[in-house]
């Protein structure tokens, strides 16, 4: 379980966050909504510990990971798989080896059982033969996929996907969304969903929390999302132009 | 005003602080050398051995050009000519070797080492390294500034014989100065300290260069632009550094 309590932080006198807390249950997706620079990917990287916050905490597990070293710090990391929204692949590195490079630096795998994880998770995003392609080569809906694989390489326990169909038409969002599903369901993890798409949400998650200008306007979950009289999270989820229940 | 002119003032020295900052915390990841050693190699390649041809070309004709106007400025029934040889091998090995390898590494090395960290940094990969659990000063920039520390010397070295051979071959191709007066000069004022003076520079100035460079791609920020902010910065700030440690290197030790 993840926990996060009352976080704030500002970046050169601007506050981001202004006390957010949320909490994330085993097993469950949560899809963290909002506008662009409403502060979900710095709440992001918050849960993961890329940022200190000026004050709150995170916990992960019950351990507060504002309070550890940085080598305890990094073994939480493993626990988690992260998709960025540029996907971050290593450019220098093919497809394959992007996703092998998790295995190859934390486990002691053999070179033949590191092909056959990787084979496996390129498999799971569908994208069985791309393994010898550099990044460049491939388009950003495949390469968000790769990115995925990577992620889930080493079956983490929590998935974060900053803005995961973001850029992308709404077929490869369709795909995407499929994907963060069905991983969900095989792997059984918790997801945390960052996004402003709201089609995506309603495919995906079973709880949204809304951040709005650095606080957290709503939680609740999908059906409780549908019937929210919330002025702000009403005025948004219309502004993606999606007619809840429609 | 007061603004500008704090932030004019400080900005140095908070750069200072982030830099040592990051020295630190590199030479603390030292020990992990087990998740980087392939990347030290691969770095080793790509600065010491793929800067040689350049290297060799620059070595060779500043020690060509050195022969010339020496025996241009010398040029004197009294003088012997094998006083070029005294001039030209010691210029090469005390300065020349050491600082045009230098400016070639700024440019060539600094600048790539931070183009490729700042777009690391600016399309989120390094954070994905940070994310994944690994310690990415680690395993980006250990492996680059031990790489430069080490490639450093050879590259001296070899311009070192390059230069010198080149001031021979253009000395006595040009009629200025025969091969035999040339290492006559040579041997007749080398002192033994010269190429130990000359390595020690050479490892200070590939830690200049890398940690430098490093260091400004690490902390891009601003996209593309801040990308090539970064580069132009390794670049400069690398040439200056490099030219007040030769200057606090040769009151200190010679």
């Amino acid at each position: 379980m993840i926990s996060v309590t009352n976080i704030c932080k500002s970046f050169h006198g601007k506050e981001v966050l202004k006390g957010v807390s949320l909490d994330i249950l085993e097993g469950e997706t949560l899809a963290i909504i909002g506008r662009s620079g409403s502060g979900k990917s710095v709440l992001m990287k918050h849960i993961i510990g890329l940022l200190q916050p000026d004050s709150g905490t995170v916990t992960v597990d019950g351990i507060n990971i504002n309070n550890v070293s940085y080598a305890e710090l990094r073994s939480i990391r493993q626990h988690f798989g992260v998709l960025f929204q540029g996907g971050a692949l290593f450019d220098s590195m093919n497809a394959f080896d992007n996703v092998a490079f998790p295995l190859r630096t934390f486990t002691s795998m053999s070179e033949k059982e590191v092909s056959n994880v990787v084979k496996n998770c390129l498999d799971m995003v569908e994208l069985p033969d791309v393994g010898k392609k550099l990044p460049s080569e491939l388009s950003g809906g495949m390469q968000k996929r790769v990115a995925l694989a990577r992620a889930v390489a080493l079956r983490p326990r929590y998935v974060l996907y900053d803005e995961p169909t973001s850029g992308l038409d709404p077929e490869t969002s369709n795909t995407i969304d499929e994907l963060i599903q069905s991983l969900a369901d095989q792997l059984n993890v918790t997801s945390i969903v960052i996004t402003h798409d709201m089609h995506s949400v309603l495919n995906v998650a079973d709880k949204a929390a809304f951040v709005h200008e650095g606080r957290m306007q709503w939680t609740g979950t999908i059906p409780e999302l549908h019937a929210s009289e919330d002025r702000i999270l009403k005025r948004f989820v219309k502004a993606n132009e999606y007619l809840i229940g429609v | 005003m007061i603004a500008v002119t704090k932030k004019l003032l400080l900005n140095p020295f908070q750069a200072l602080g982030r830099y040592s900052q990051l020295l630190f915390k590199a030479f603390g990841a030292v020990p992990e050398f087990g998740t980087y050693k392939k990347n030290l190699w691969e770095q080793m390649v790509r600065i010491g051995v793929d800067s040689m041809p350049i290297v060799m070309l620059a070595a060779a004709f500043s020690g060509a050009v050195t022969t010339v106007q020496t025996s241009y400025q010398l040029v004197s029934p009294l003088i012997p000519r094998s006083i070029i040889g005294s001039i030209v091998v010691p210029s090469m090995v005390l300065e020349l070797g050491a600082v045009v390898t230098g400016f070639i590494l700024a440019g060539r090395v600094g600048a790539r080492i931070a183009a490729e960290l700042g777009t690391m940094r600016v399309t989120e990969q390094i954070d994905a390294l940070e994310a994944m659990g690994l310690n990415s000063i680690g395993y980006l920039i250990v492996p680059r500034v031990i790489a430069g520390i080490v490639m450093f010397p050879i590259l001296y070295i070899a311009a070192c014989f390059v230069g010198i051979g080149g001031g021979m071959l253009v000395g006595h191709m040009g009629g200025f100065v025969p091969m035999g007066e040339f290492v006559d000069g040579a041997r007749e004022f080398f002192q033994p300290f010269d190429p130990i003076f000359g390595i020690i520079k050479s490892l200070v100035f590939g830690f200049i260069i890398t940690s430098i460079s490093c260091f400004m791609g690490y902390y891009t920020k601003g996209g593309a632009e801040g990308v090539g902010r970064a580069t132009t910065q390794a670049a400069v700030a690398s040439c200056v550094f490099l030219l007040i440690a030769d200057l606090i290197l040769a009151a200190t030790l010679l």
